[in-house]
């Protein structure tokens, strides 16, 4: 039987274990920098994990709960159940502020420190995102909706390169 | 009459009842969402401009999702009702995939043919206005289940009806030719918006079980939502008309069926076939 101590360590190891599982589409960030690993348990021989998805369609999410299966084998994990929880639901809030500087430095805009998610009211004005590239703030956004679901599409009107901004959710 | 005391048998016939009368209701919630998002993916490759392809392909990325979840569900809670050892067990995949059109209990208004840009961002905007509403009430639910799919899709769907209505301005209040398209695809279209918020009987039964939404405390928000946006649009709402029904009890447009057809082709001439 794991006694509180073993159990924490055990955790804290497959915690940083799960530090190696890149998201397929933005393979800067680890599952962990996403947040969307939401707890681990350790049973005596099993280990849950419990991920969330960003978005209901989101298609990495099949390959990442691969992925977890795969490195925690090879780790000599050998029962591994993964549970993906869709409450409370997922937010950029949760995005580690490692994975922020990551985003950033790859090219793509972190979500803005500030949460604001999208919100109903037509052509309201967006808040200003920083342009990865030059640090300029004059940009503007061209779509809502970019390559992922998770992404809007912005252009910079300074260095005026396109970019990608990690939209707040 | 003296009522005859409830036995075993009857008590899990009422509860099977309560079950299939929820499952049909997850599935009407799902089937609208695989429907329409099947219809805008339609768009992809094809839309206006390359940002407009991709929101609508977004926006049909996120409504199969809703599906899935939708399904999961569904076909959890039929594999527990149903205990015949020989039954394949319901997938979400045997729902999407190889039930008919007389099982499916989408409104019409999502499996109208896609038209031109106008009709599907104006269908878009009346959709995603009645779910906005829907899962908005939804996430308080007695199911637990229900209540966290509607939590989780409602931040999508805020995305969605923002995108469809500032379109639907933007056409309205646009040129001659915009403002003319828009206008027949809201003569079109309007019919088939009262559907959307008119109790199927599944729904109900379950509200007396505190667990379908009841659809007429949404009502007055979806119009008073639609009315400014379509006044904001220089559209005139429509006057009051009969309203088309009967996708929620599985009576269809042939519209239906040309969409299963191409969505089922696969799965019904190769069962079985994966990737």
């Amino acid at each position: 039987m794991l006694n509180g101590n073993t159990m924490e360590t055990g955790k804290q190891q497959i915690l940083s274990l799960l530090e190696q599982v890149p998201d397929p589409e933005v393979p800067v960030l680890s599952v962990i920098d996403l947040g969307i690993v939401r707890d681990v348990k350790l049973q005596e021989q099993e280990i849950e994990v419990i991920i969330t998805p960003t978005y209901s369609g989101c298609p990495a999410m099949d390959v990442i709960s691969m992925q977890i299966r795969m490195v925690l084998l090879e780790h000599g994990f050998k029962k591994v159940k993964i549970t993906s929880v869709l409450s409370p639901a997922w937010t950029t809030e949760w995005m580690s502020e490692a994975g922020k500087e990551k985003l950033k430095a790859y090219g793509i805009a972190p979500p803005n420190p500030m949460q604001t998610v999208c919100d109903v009211n037509l052509f309201a004005e967006e808040e200003a995102v920083q342009c990865p590239h030059c640090q300029s703030y004059n940009t503007s956004m061209i779509s809502r909706f970019g390559s992922t679901a998770c992404k809007a599409l912005y252009k910079c009107n300074h260095c005026l390169e396109p970019f990608d901004y990690f939209k707040c959710h | 009459m003296k009522e005859a005391p409830i036995s075993a048998d009857s008590t899990s016939q009422l509860i099977n009842q309560s079950t299939n009368q929820l499952i049909s209701y997850t599935l009407h919630l799902a089937d609208n969402a695989l429907i329409l998002g099947q219809r805008n993916a339609e768009w992809t490759g094809h839309g206006p401009v390359l940002e407009q392809d991709i929101a609508i392909s977004n926006i049909a990325l996120d409504l199969i999702g809703q599906a899935r979840n939708f399904y999961q569900y569904a076909a959890k809670l039929t594999n527990e009702t149903t205990n015949q050892p020989n039954n394949q067990p319901a997938t979400e995949d045997t729902l999407a995939y190889l039930r008919d059109s007389r099982d499916f209990k989408n409104c019409l208004l999502v499996e109208l043919d896609k038209g031109d840009w106008a009709r599907t961002v104006l269908r878009q905007f009346f959709f995603s206005n009645y779910q906005c509403w829907l899962y908005e009430s939804m996430k308080k639910n007695k199911d637990q289940t229900l209540a966290a799919i509607a939590e989780k899709s409602l931040k999508e769907v805020i995305y969605h009806l923002r995108w469809s209505a500032e379109w639907v301005v933007r056409l309205g209040d646009g040129t001659t030719e915009s403002h003319r398209r828009i206008t027949d695809a809201l003569n079109d279209l309007w019919p088939y918006t009262g559907e959307l918020m008119a109790n199927a009987s599944y729904e109900k039964y379950l509200l007396n079980e505190h667990i379908a939404v009841d659809l007429d405390s949404i009502k007055q928000p979806w119009l008073d939502k639609t009315t400014a946006v379509l006044q904001e649009a220089t559209l005139r709402l429509p006057p009051n008309q009969w309203m088309q029904d009967g996708g929620k009890e599985g009576n269809h447009t042939e519209h239906l069926d040309y969409i299963l057809m191409e969505m089922q082709y696969l799965q019904r001439t190769y069962p079985g076939v994966e990737w």
